[in-house]
């Protein structure tokens, strides 16, 4: 396992400036009453240009602090996060965010959630709309633009988030346990269309989930954190599955199994720690 | 139930009701006075014969026009206020802290103690009974707006942010059509109140209006002129809400309704 680590770094570096560099990156929140909780300590990680690395960690454990830390929208309290060889400062401009939680914009319809991400930048309406008509047809839902989001289902909305994200071309995508709350068969139809999608053009992802079976089904990598408070890095394992995958036929595979089995191991006693942190809640 | 027969049924309350009032006033029982003395209760003919009058001769639409100029002009100017007060202090959280006490303090005020300042400051035209409508849809939107722009979802706001969003493109394309749904979702309290501004404000002094010719009718003890006030302004606050709905069926599409929600 150190090796494929030290080798990922390797590989890594010869790529002049990796996507992502996180070094030593803590992070505290101040709590009412004075005291600090430290939720992320001294986490170190690197996502090569065009590399698809997946965070897994039991709940409650940090993973999407991380997220915000490469997204920009939290300042580490300790260490530097680097994108593209340069210290970030603000929001990180060059990455899309698809959240966990509901974040289109209910009052637009599904083609107006596109359009305004290119129209923020400055693209012209007509421009704008032909091509979030583009996007919405490549996820599957060209016939549905003129839809509000409360009309869509979960995962409609879900494709409507990522052809919003991906319309900007952002060279890092970041992904929030972004299928956690659908139903079983609409994530394996999600994790592939969001396959394909990536393999048509290749980003760095950082893909935040707690199903290791989606994260090795997907990833290039798999990153395991450790139970919170003070949540590290404890695991890098590379994920020895050819490309294209399908997500459903890919768990048939022994190398999967094999993968599954030792990531396992070592997070089962993860997830233990956390219940008896948290009073099993 | 069938559209038709509610309506037959919302029908026949009314038919009821003026059959039961018309007999409880006409009808003598023992002693050859009917049950209610028409001089209190007046009788449906008589106010529905007045009505017509008031729309034959005309007299009738100078006191509509004053009063809907009242109740729109109160709720213009209401409305906008309350909108620019409420951005600033959603915008400016120390601004807000400042005026916090003040703005609990004066909406905490019957308003209706405003009226004699207002009509010495303003007169008995139709200005102090915008002020009166003034003052109760100011608050009404005033804590709508505020209240939108504090309960955009963060993630919305986040995701508006990593989309590219300046502030100018936030408030345009977050905060406004947020705020902007709390405002019409309060839609038919806030006109509610600017008519009441009005109606209450020409109560207590006018010289034109639909509820000064109720009072006029009141001082000369004309039950029938009373009656017949009330029914028009009751018609006249139906028309004013039907209207407001249709305004916000076409405003707010975007929004679930409890029949269609999908999850």
């Amino acid at each position: 396992m150190a090796d494929e680590v030290a080798e990922a770094e390797a590989a890594a570096r010869a790529n002049v400036a990796p996507a992502v560099v996180l070094s030593d990156v803590t992070i505290a929140f101040h709590l009412v009453g004075g005291s600090t909780y430290t939720a992320v300590e001294q986490a170190s990680l690197t996502v090569a240009d065009g590399e698809f690395v997946s965070i897994v960690g039991p709940t409650g454990c940090g993973k999407s602090t991380l997220l915000n830390v490469a997204a920009g929208l939290l300042a580490p309290s300790a260490g530097t996060a680097e994108i593209f060889g340069k210290p970030l400062a603000g929001l990180n401009r060059q990455s899309g965010y698809l959240f966990q939680a509901e974040a289109l914009f209910p009052w637009k319809t599904a083609i107006d959630n596109v359009a305004i991400a290119l129209e923020t930048g400055g693209v012209g309406r007509q421009e704008a709309h032909a091509r979030a008509q583009e996007w919405l047809t490549r996820v599957g839902l060209g016939a549905f633009g003129g839809r509000y989001p409360h009309m869509l289902s979960g995962g409609q909305r879900k494709r409507v988030g990522l052809a919003q994200v991906l319309i900007r071309d952002p060279k890092i995508l970041l992904m929030d346990e972004p299928f956690g709350p659908l139903d079983a068969q609409t994530r394996q139809i999600m994790g592939n269309l969001l396959l394909d999608l990536w393999n048509a053009d290749r980003k760095a992802v950082m893909f935040v989930t707690h199903d290791l079976e989606e994260a090795i089904a997907l990833s290039d990598r798999v990153v395991i954190m450790s139970a919170g408070p003070a949540a590290r890095i404890i695991g890098d394992w590379r994920v020895p599955l050819s490309r294209p995958r399908d997500i459903s036929e890919v768990r048939l595979e022994k190398a999967f199994h094999e993968l599954h089995r030792e990531i396992c191991h070592v997070l089962k006693d993860e997830v233990l720690k956390g219940y008896a942190q948290t009073g099993g809640g | 139930m069938s559209r038709l027969t509610l309506f037959t049924f919302q029908i026949l309350v009314a038919v009821i009701t003026l059959v039961l009032w018309y007999l409880l006033t006409s009808v003598p029982v023992s002693g050859g006075k009917p049950l209610f003395p028409p001089f209190f209760f007046s009788n449906p003919v008589d106010v529905i014969e007045r009505i017509i009058k008031w729309f034959a001769d005309g007299t009738i639409w100078r006191h509509l026009w004053i009063t809907l100029s009242e109740a729109t002009l109160a709720f213009v100017i209401g409305a906008v206020g309350g909108i620019l007060v409420g951005f600033w202090f959603a915008r400016q959280p120390r601004v807000a802290a400042v005026f916090d006490p003040y703005v609990k303090m004066i909406n905490a005020l019957p308003r209706i103690v405003l009226a004699p300042i207002f009509t010495l400051w303003f007169g008995l035209g139709i200005w102090s009974k915008v002020a009166l409508g003034v003052t109760l849809v100011f608050f009404i939107v005033f804590f709508n707006v505020y209240q939108g722009i504090k309960e955009v979802s963060p993630t919305v706001l986040a995701n508006a942010r990593m989309l590219g969003m300046n502030e100018r493109q936030l408030m345009r394309h977050v905060y406004w059509p947020s705020a902007l749904s709390w405002v019409f979702s309060s839609l038919h309290t806030s006109v509610g109140f600017a008519v009441v501004g009005a109606v209450v404000g020409e109560y207590l002094g006018s010289a034109a209006g639909l509820d000064y010719l109720i009072l006029q009718a009141e001082g000369t003890f004309d039950i029938a002129g009373v009656f017949a006030g009330m029914f028009v302004l009751a018609a006249f606050v139906i028309v004013i809400d039907g209207v407001v709905t249709l305004v916000e069926r076409r405003l707010l599409v975007w929004r679930p309704t409890a029949a269609d929600t999908r999850t």
